[in-house]
């Protein structure tokens, strides 16, 4: 399946995950707890130095990224510019974009693999105290290859729905497809128990 | 204990199918995907608690990175921008929506579902979207409400889904719903 990080390797695909999860927590917490424009402009120019480091093919990605954010940039500044706070208001943009740009950085530069690893390291205090923990790990897997297999069929579903009808598509293609997951999840939940189970 | 898994790891993947389908457009031009279907479904099809963990492994999965929010969006970003409250509401949503379900056992499996999916896929979950736009954005409450309040009627459209929808599994399967057990 395909994960948001990026194919370009840059020199923080190679650092610790948790490293980097903490820094992003302590940046947000910072964004959060300052008022100040020019601070905040200065720090949305230190995330687009990072954006440009490795390259511009990994700076267009990350600013495709953010592009979906523009429908609430221009809510807010259009918002602020009536109640005539504009400066307010470029606060909070500033803030949001730096804050989710950081955020995506760490996305982008994390393998699936390490953020699973990092999970599994959390999730050892629970072991310890005697929750069985595998089942949450099977589960993630199970997931990752769930979500192609039924959309593929929600895919067979809608094309032989256009093959037999000529009315438009509709809600009833939610109950076939929810018969096949769940026919899916018994018939693994067997080939699991007949493995000798979880 | 390996049925539990496998059901709520396809609940998860099913919240994924259904915000990978083609979001639809009421008159107003507002698009309306069918990602918050899956979760009222994981409420009123699992339960409770069965519920609430599919779609909590639905969260984890998009913080982890992958691209399971309609639209194909995912990661840490998410969390850090103004619809994270949503996202972040999702399994009190299916948890509460469950809860209301078990509680309606002696209603007919499609109504009970609707009002289960009014309380848990709406009221909650607006709840926590409405909080999480007001911490990202900085609105008041009554300017948030009014922003948000164009989404309600595509969610009362899968409240009435997802009582459908349930209606049909239980015929269909029985004892798969597992928020009702014979």
């Amino acid at each position: 399946m395909i994960s948001l990080t990026s194919p370009v390797e840059t020199r923080a695909h190679g650092w610790p995950a948790g490293l980097k999860l903490g820094l992003l927590s302590i940046a947000t917490l910072i964004l959060f707890a300052t008022q100040d424009i020019l601070w905040h402009l200065s720090f949305m120019a230190v995330a687009a130095v990072l954006y440009a480091l490795p390259g511009w093919r990994f700076f267009r990605v990350g600013a495709g990224r953010l592009w979906l954010l523009w429908p609430f940039v221009l809510g807010i500044l259009l918002w602020h510019l009536l109640t005539a706070d504009l400066l307010a208001g470029c606060v909070i943009v500033v803030r949001m974009v730096t804050a989710v740009a950081l955020a995506n950085l760490v996305t982008m530069t994390t393998r699936l693999t390490d953020m699973i690893d990092l999970v599994q390291w959390l999730l050892t205090p629970l072991r310890r105290i005697g929750v069985p923990t595998r089942g949450i790990e099977l589960a993630m897997a199970l997931v990752i290859r769930f979500t192609p297999v039924l959309a593929d069929k929600a895919r067979q579903l809608v094309l032989s729905w256009r093959a037999r009808s000529a009315r438009r598509l509709g809600w009833p293609i939610v109950v076939p497809l929810a018969v096949i997951a769940i026919d899916d999840a018994e018939r693994v939940a067997e080939a699991l128990r007949a493995r000798g189970g979880l | 204990m390996e049925r539990s898994v496998t059901l709520i790891a396809i609940f998860a993947a099913l919240i994924a199918a259904l915000g990978a389908l083609p979001p639809v457009s009421l008159g107003s031009g507002i698009p309306i995907t069918a990602q918050s279907l899956g979760v009222m479904l994981c409420g009123t099809v699992l339960g409770a608690w069965r519920g609430g963990l599919a779609a909590l492994l639905f969260v984890a999965l998009v913080a982890l990175g992958l691209p399971l929010l309609a639209g194909g969006r995912g990661g840490l970003g998410v969390f850090a921008g103004p619809t994270m409250g949503f996202v972040v509401g999702f399994p009190a949503a299916a948890f509460v929506t469950g809860f209301v379900m078990e509680q309606l056992r002696r209603m007919p499996v499609g109504i009970a579902a609707g009002i289960a999916s009014t309380i848990g896929g709406i009221i909650v979950l607006y709840l926590f979207g409405t909080i999480g736009f007001m911490m990202v954005i900085g609105t008041g409450l009554l300017e948030t409400l009014a922003v948000l309040g164009v989404y309600i009627p595509g969610d009362l459209i899968k409240v009435l889904l997802a009582g459908l929808v349930t209606s049909g599994l239980a015929r269909a399967r029985p004892a798969s719903i597992l928020s009702r057990p014979a």
